[in-house]
């Protein structure tokens, strides 16, 4: 079998060949008008666009839409590709939405070792005051990569869940549009591949938020990151499309959208989100490249005296537009996880979900509400007054569907038969995580909290927990939940509770270090800071933080190498160990080629447990 | 991995996209057409974005609202072009529905002509893409005005640049038998592609073109 076969090679090839294409063309064009052949800054910029053409021309995402358009039939093909391992499905194209879901979750959990590995280097620096071994460049580099990096690794993560867990919970064969779905994950390699190589041109040094005007005078790494993030989001938006009609058109027969199991909620507010905010990224990004590129002031308020035709472009447009996209998006990356939330609790209670439309309804509040909240990022920007008392109440009212989940959290768990299993205790230290960041939210979302509190560590201790209660821990409580789903095969139950015994402390000592060590006065993004802070205790907080970092990266790997071991030695699950009602589990582990040997048939409610009557049933063989 | 044993499980044999018959191809452009709603309902979040950069920087200091001082007679004849566009559009579409192949033919070349003009007037007219006419035109450099009009205009130009590729497409597709009564989902989407994309100019004409003082003149 040659090296070529893999798609993820044919995939980094063909994205270098057509970063070369397109430097090409561009020196070409230069020429042709006389320019000298060579600038960095276009032949870079035109080169990314290419390798990303380049990337998804070579691994094949693009094939089946070149033959529709010379008029040849593309019949789906099923099963692992021909004449190859049937392991080789993985690292190329695949239709099947089960194998594009493990495609997105190892992608997503490879970029978190990589994001997590630059936050254990600069927390390393940080540990003590002084400078220790990171240059200043390197430093500002490795804030705004472990933040994008990150970004990048949620949005694969929550996009492995709901590509996985959508159709088997609705009981469809595949999602609407699966050649959609496979282009949908394929963005996501290019885009994250140029974001990583963008170091190796001088990176990007403004933060992952990347404000104009530092941005549009940075280093051309700044190019590759903004294509980086184009690329990621086109697959945003193409995949939230793609559940949208997956949702709204696939269910079967008798499930109501108030029966559909409650992930499926969460991830129908997500994708609302996801379809329409992300434009508003790209647009940002793309005004400030065509602002490098091409000289178009959007950002730049040009000389004093400057006219309408000769600059007053505003920094502060940026800001509304990029965070019109970047406060939503924190809803994207916390909505799955709180919907994994509601779906665990039920199994581990073996109760009903409390107020199941209520938490239905609050994933959609929270996503609508999130479209008017942007300006709260903005209190010390400069924009009108007024205005900060808008975007102060829109903020808190945020926590009112919030505080809807929590309740019925608290209600599912009231007098349940409760089990603590690994997902379990993950689903649990996932509330009390995202508890310490919701009640850190309303002090950074009133105006006379945060002007003092803005830019200091104490926005990065919320912003953590925020993504560790929304999304690290519901995910790690996912891929133990349904490890055995995907592998047939149980993890090692004691390691699991040996990650969560280390994990848990560990991230309330690093979230609740970094708002203390904020309140004492540490800005955010500086490598260096004043040892005499809080009485000269800021160090020992500083270390405390540092080491708790390194046992949450510990425990990752952990879990991994037990997920490792497990896949090959782990006791067999069966199909249904967790005893749960929800229809992916009515089928065998793994699940075959084609999950539902029959059409699935719903009777009763998702989480009605105690109660014989099944959910759901599938029609017996012949029937239809 | 055991992961990867997914694969070995027999072919059922499900009728997925391999069904033929008239009721799957109807399911079937039912979710194609919600899919593309939803999809220009992404897009309009783009165009409605430099809608906000345009109302939010096309101020001067005074508070009062300005625009640049563009070709009123280009701006007129493009936007007339469009909209005629639309309706041979619409014309090629109920064509194929009604099995009429010459006209539907037909009126896709003149749609790609009028699209093809509207192109020519942007590119060529109004940014002075010709090296004999370029002196006095506006630059993408020239200001809040010049970034405003090349991003808006260019990011429509580049969706009625599509919209030609994709209807020459069709065209191709159509001469070669493709398309029938029943079955041209291709035809509608690139139809209603088309309309959606000179809907967007309906917004980015008097944007650009009407609404404000005409910088410089009578200021």
């Amino acid at each position: 079998m040659s090296l070529f076969s893999l798609g993820l090679v044919r995939a980094i090839v063909g994205q270098i060949l057509g970063m070369l294409t397109g430097m090409a063309t561009t020196m070409l064009i230069r020429v042709m008008l006389g320019l000298p052949a060579w600038a960095a800054e276009p032949s870079w910029t035109v080169g990314a666009i290419f390798s990303i053409i380049g990337a998804l021309w070579a691994v094949g995402a693009l094939s089946d839409w070149a033959k529709w358009m010379k008029g040849e039939e593309t019949p789906m093909h099923h099963g692992p590709p021909e004449g190859k391992p049937a392991w080789t499905r993985y690292f190329g194209v695949d239709y099947n939405h089960k194998v594009i879901g493990v495609q997105y979750t190892v992608w997503g959990i490879f970029l978190l070792l990589v994001g997590g590995t630059m936050a254990l280097i600069f927390r390393t620096e940080l540990a003590e005051s002084g400078r220790q071994f990171l240059s200043l460049e390197l430093y500002n580099n490795f804030i705004g990569m472990h933040g994008f990096i990150m970004i990048f690794a949620i949005l694969l993560g929550i996009g492995g869940m709901a590509n996985y867990l959508v159709p088997l919970m609705l009981g469809a064969e595949d999602m609407a549009f699966p050649r959609l779905n496979a282009l949908g994950f394929w963005f996501n390699v290019p885009g994250s591949l140029l974001l990583l190589s963008s170091l190796f041109i001088g990176g990007w040094d403004a933060g992952w938020t990347a404000y104009p005007p530092l941005s549009a005078r940075g280093p051309i790494g700044y190019q590759l990151f903004f294509l980086g993030v184009f690329a990621v989001g086109l697959s945003s938006i193409v995949g939230s499309l793609n559940l949208l009609v997956t949702i709204l058109q696939m269910r079967p027969k008798g499930m109501s959208l108030f029966k559909m199991p409650i992930f499926c909620w969460a991830v129908f507010a997500t994708s609302l989100i996801q379809l329409t905010a992300t434009q508003l990224i790209g647009l940002s990004f793309l005004m400030v490249s065509t602002q490098r590129a091409l000289g178009m002031g959007f950002f730049d308020p040009g000389l004093p005296g400057a006219t309408l035709m000769t600059g007053l472009g505003d920094p502060i447009l940026f800001q509304h537009l990029f965070w019109f996209y970047s406060h939503p998006a924190v809803y994207i990356f916390i909505l799955p996880g709180l919907g994994i939330i509601s779906e665990l609790l039920p199994v581990f209670s073996r109760k009903p979900l409390f107020g199941y439309k209520w938490i239905a309804l609050s994933s959609l509040a929270i996503a609508i509400v999130g479209f008017l909240v942007w300006g709260h990022h903005m209190f010390v920007s400069g924009y009108a007054p007024v205005l900060r008392y808008a975007f102060m109440y829109s903020s808190l009212l945020v926590a009112v569907p919030t505080g809807v989940k929590f309740f019925s959290w608290l209600g599912t768990l009231w007098g349940g038969k409760l089990t603590f299993e690994t997902p379990m205790l993950f689903v649990l230290g996932a509330i009390s995580v995202f508890l310490i960041g919701g009640l850190s939210g309303p002090i950074l979302g009133t105006v006379p909290s945060d002007l003092p509190l803005h830019d200091t560590y104490f926005v990065v201790g919320h912003f953590h927990a925020t993504m560790f209660g929304g999304f690290v821990f519901p995910f790690f409580a996912a891929l133990y939940f349904w490890f055995p789903k995907v592998t047939g095969r149980m993890y090692n139950e004691t390691l699991g509770k040996i990650h969560f015994a280390i994990m848990t402390p560990a991230f309330w000592v690093q979230t609740l270090g970094q708002m203390g060590v904020g309140v004492m006065g540490m800005r955010r993004r500086i490598a260096d800071y004043d040892p005499t802070l809080g009485g000269g205790s800021i160090e020992a907080w500083q270390l405390s933080i540092t080491i708790a970092g390194f046992l949450i990266g510990f425990g990752v790997l952990l879990m991994l190498w037990n997920f490792f071991q497990s896949a090959e030695v782990g006791v067999l699950a069966g199909d249904n160990p967790w005893r749960s009602r929800s229809p992916e589990w009515q089928i065998p582990s793994p699940i075959p080629e084609h999950s539902f040997a029959s059409p699935m048939v719903v009777h009763g409610e998702p989480y009605d447990y105690g109660l014989p009557e099944p959910y759901v049933a599938f029609a017996a063989a012949g029937d239809d | 991995m055991s992961v990867a044993t997914l694969g070995h499980q027999a072919d059922h044999g499900h009728a997925d996209g391999h069904d033929d018959s008239q009721a799957a191809y109807l399911e079937r452009t039912r979710r194609n057409r919600l899919g593309m709603w939803l999809f220009f309902a992404s897009e309009a979040f783009i165009f409605i974005g430099l809608l906000a950069a345009r109302f939010y920087l096309w101020v001067d200091e005074g508070g009062q609202m300005m625009r640049p001082e563009l070709d009123q007679v280009v701006g007129l004849i493009v936007t007339v072009v469009l909209l005629l566009s639309s309706y041979f559009m619409n014309r090629a579409e109920v064509s194929i529905a009604n099995n009429n192949r010459r006209d539907f033919l037909w009126s896709l070349v003149i749609t790609a002509i009028l699209g093809t003009i509207f192109l020519v007037g942007v590119i060529i007219f109004e940014w002075g893409m010709l090296p004999f006419i370029f002196e006095g035109h506006l630059k993408p450099s020239d200001g809040v005005f010049g970034a405003v009009v090349f991003g808006m205009t260019g990011m429509h130009a580049l969706h009625v640049l599509s919209g030609i590729v994709l209807i020459g497409n069709v065209w191709w597709l159509g001469r070669k038998g493709h398309f029938s009564a029943e079955r041209h989902w291709g035809v509608e989407a690139t139809a209603i592609y088309w309309h959606y994309v000179d809907l967007v100019w309906i917004f980015f004409y008097p944007a650009l073109y009407l609404i404000g003082h005409a910088y410089g003149v009578g200021h």
